[in-house]
């Protein structure tokens, strides 16, 4: 196996000009795309890509307009994981050399109704690359709460009210349920740091088996910000470490990046339409949340 | 024609089929009856038998998208399934055949629950008879080993491109045991090409596949799926010439009349029930009456062609159905009567539902549905939809 410390930096010098993901409808200031367009900057033409039911495909497959410069195919809601590993299968069995499969899916389509396949993948450790865009619902059918849609989120399906806050759960705790099947690389990312990002593509990229990178995207049309913000939103998200950035590699959690002071989670919230009506006491739950997680990770990880 | 015997059951016969047809890969999760075809392919692949690779997918729908995945990228695939997993994989069986990827599939026919019944009839696969795949239904352990690799022939034909399904009774064939013929290797290497499609991605020309249409494009595409399903009708019949040419058996490709050419009165039947309804019909026959089978071996496409031409010929025929589509008939019948609905002539019909979750249907059973046809014609009774054998009291 290559040795994840010795493979070259990815960065704005030496990233390829290339673009493998244009021409497609996506709305202005998507994050999901941003995520897409980096991920295969790094991934090359010798890549598989499927995707499941969701924003992506949705905007990316119109036919007769395909946007996909790599081999792309949209799979089952449920089977992206199922469908790659097939890909993936095939590839092998036909004695192709030098391939990677890639699997870009939303929140709902990782956490909620692919997560059954997505964890036989991994169990099977299939030589895929699984990337989770995180724009916390269902945005592609307009707004909808997925099990990573945060607490206090107003989406359609869970309006805040005189009862209730919005959304009253908080987001699952993906990536520690992805590492908990000890796969051979799993890491968080935003696309608010698109150099991490993309050097943990890299890392999956040269590791064998089943890999996965939960990289958060923001959504103007989902959050209510204004387009142009996108990328500096998904900092935001980090800086107030309500997103937090770390791998799992050899069996171990790494922070990687562990502040000791976090931005302003207030601010992060009110700056979004979503989260315009939470009360300070809901805010208060969102923080406490974050910082029981925090001390966990510190406690757990460093 | 130099034969090579060996004693088995209905889904072994299966694994010896799929193996001679060497899939690259084989998805599948285990679900009874059907369990003894995957377990053989396991060891198989283990054994170095076979070169592809064995995948354990965690479900049925997973099953059916990873053979579409790797089906999607040139590989020849199988699956295999039964009852419950087969309506768990319904989503990816319309998606197969709108993707126009030739994945074949085992079906061990088992009933559908609630309530739960492991044992055999025909609801699952015909539930699901408008899902876009070819449906062949076989009557021995030797006919599900032979139709693998017809299966593989005609289903990645170029013109065709269309998943299919091999349905077996579940235990009555899928656990009993026969002499079944295993073909050589190099001849089955002979008769099957090595899967070659446009449909595909990779890196010589690379593809955006599954996409999305528009209103503009979508009938389109329906209207060419469809037409291949016809010309699949084409291909049958010379795969199933060129099999008989090689291995020395003939299926009669659509349809198997049996003792028809005079017949004034036709069963009509699916699956391992023709076996039974044969020896009734020699029965019946040495007794003077003129009775007949007609067995239908494809569901989809329908040999409506061949049911025409029969109906002109005979007085009655009547459909033994081990479905029933709640709230109107039984679905082989739905199908034979529109096809003879198509001809100018009057043909007493009537629709025998029984069979269902398991229940023998006896020889008795079946010369009462050949008399009750006869007494219909004379009598020129209503043409009815009968649940036969029927514990409860019936409406009727």
């Amino acid at each position: 196996m290559t040795n994840l410390v010795d493979i070259p930096k990815v960065n704005a010098k030496n990233m390829t000009e290339k673009e493998y993901f244009y021409g497609h409808k996506a709305c202005a200031g998507c994050g999901g795309s941003v995520a897409v367009r980096l991920a295969l900057k790094v991934l090359g033409e010798r890549t598989y890509t499927a995707l499941p039911a969701g924003c992506m495909s949705a905007v990316g497959f119109i036919y007769p307009q395909m946007a996909f410069n790599t081999n792309a195919l949209i799979t089952t809601f449920p089977g992206a994981a199922s469908m790659a590993s097939g890909i993936a299968a095939g590839a092998k069995a036909l004695g192709q050399k030098d391939v990677k499969t890639v699997v870009f899916a939303g929140d709902g389509g990782t956490a909620d109704i692919g997560f059954q396949a997505l964890s036989g993948m991994i169990d099977r450790n299939d030589d895929v690359l699984y990337i989770c865009y995180d724009n916390e619902a269902y945005m592609n059918t307009g707004i909808q709460k997925s099990g990573l849609t945060p607490y206090g989120t107003k989406t359609t399906t869970t309006p805040a009210g005189e009862n209730l806050p919005g959304t009253i759960t908080h987001k699952k705790n993906l990536f520690e349920i992805i590492a908990a099947h000890d796969i051979a690389y799993a890491a968080t990312a935003s696309i608010g740091y698109p150099q991490d990002f993309m050097n943990k593509v890299n890392k999956a990229k040269h590791t064998k088996g089943a890999t996965f990178i939960h990289v958060y995207a923001s959504c103007p049309t989902g959050w209510g910000t204004p387009t142009e913000t996108s990328i500096e939103i998904a900092k935001d998200a980090v800086d107030c470490g309500l997103i937090f950035l770390a791998e799992y590699e050899d069996g171990e959690y790494k922070l990687n990046r562990n502040p000791k002071e976090f931005a302003s989670v207030k601010d992060y919230l009110k700056k979004q339409g979503r989260f315009k009506h939470m009360t300070d006491e809901d805010i208060q739950c969102v923080t406490e949340h974050r910082d029981k997680k925090w001390a966990r990770m510190r406690k757990q990880w460093l | 024609m130099k034969t090579n015997k060996i004693f088995i059951s209905g889904d072994e016969a299966v694994a010896q089929g799929v193996k001679l047809c060497r899939p690259h890969v084989i998805a599948a999760y285990p679900i009874t009856p059907q369990t003894i075809t995957v377990e053989r392919l396991s060891e198989m692949v283990e054994a170095g038998e076979m070169d592809g690779i064995y995948m354990h997918v965690e479900s049925e729908h997973s099953a059916i998208s990873a053979t579409m995945g790797a089906s999607a990228v040139g590989a020849r695939t199988f699956t295999a399934s039964s009852s419950q997993g087969l309506l768990y994989m319904a989503e990816g069986l319309h998606y197969c055949s709108g993707g126009r990827w030739p994945v074949v599939m085992m079906n061990a026919n088992r009933s559908v629950a609630l309530p739960w019944s492991i044992y055999g009839d025909q609801r699952d696969s015909l539930s699901l008879l408008d899902c876009g795949w070819i449906q062949v239904y076989v009557e021995d352990a030797q006919e599900a080993l032979d139709m693998m690799i017809q299966a593989y022939k005609i289903a990645e034909h170029k013109d065709v491109l269309t998943p299919m399904m091999v349905n077996l009774d579940g235990f009555i064939l899928t656990h009993t045991y026969e002499l079944v013929d295993i073909p050589e290797q190099k001849m089955v290497d002979e008769f099957l090409p090595v899967f070659e499609t446009p449909n595909k991605m990779s890196f010589e020309e690379p593809k955006n596949l599954g996409f999305s249409s528009k209103p503009d494009d979508n009938t389109e595409f329906k209207y060419q799926q469809n037409e291949a399903m016809f010309k699949a009708i084409d291909v049958i019949r010379d795969v199933d010439q060129e099999f008989a040419e090689k291995f020395g058996r003939k299926y009669y490709d659509m349809v198997e009349e049996y003792r028809c050419d005079d017949a004034e009165v036709v069963l009509v039947a699916l699956g391992s029930v023709c076996g039974t309804i044969r020896v009734v019909v020699d029965k019946m026959r040495a007794a003077g009456k003129k009775v007949g089978l007609l067995k239908i071996r494809y569901m989809r496409p329908f040999p409506e062609t061949e049911v025409k031409d029969l109906a002109r010929r005979v007085h009655a025929i009547g459909v033994i159905d081990k479905d029933i589509s709640f709230g109107y008939e039984g679905t082989v019948y739905t199908n034979v009567n529109s096809a003879i609905s198509k001809i100018d002539k009057y043909v007493y019909k009537s629709n025998f539902v029984g069979g269902l979750g398991g229940r023998d249907i006896t020889k008795e059973e079946i010369e009462e549905m050949f008399e009750k046809l006869f007494f219909g014609v004379k009598n020129k009774s209503e043409e009815k939809v009968e649940f036969f054998s029927l514990n409860v009291e019936s409406n009727d």
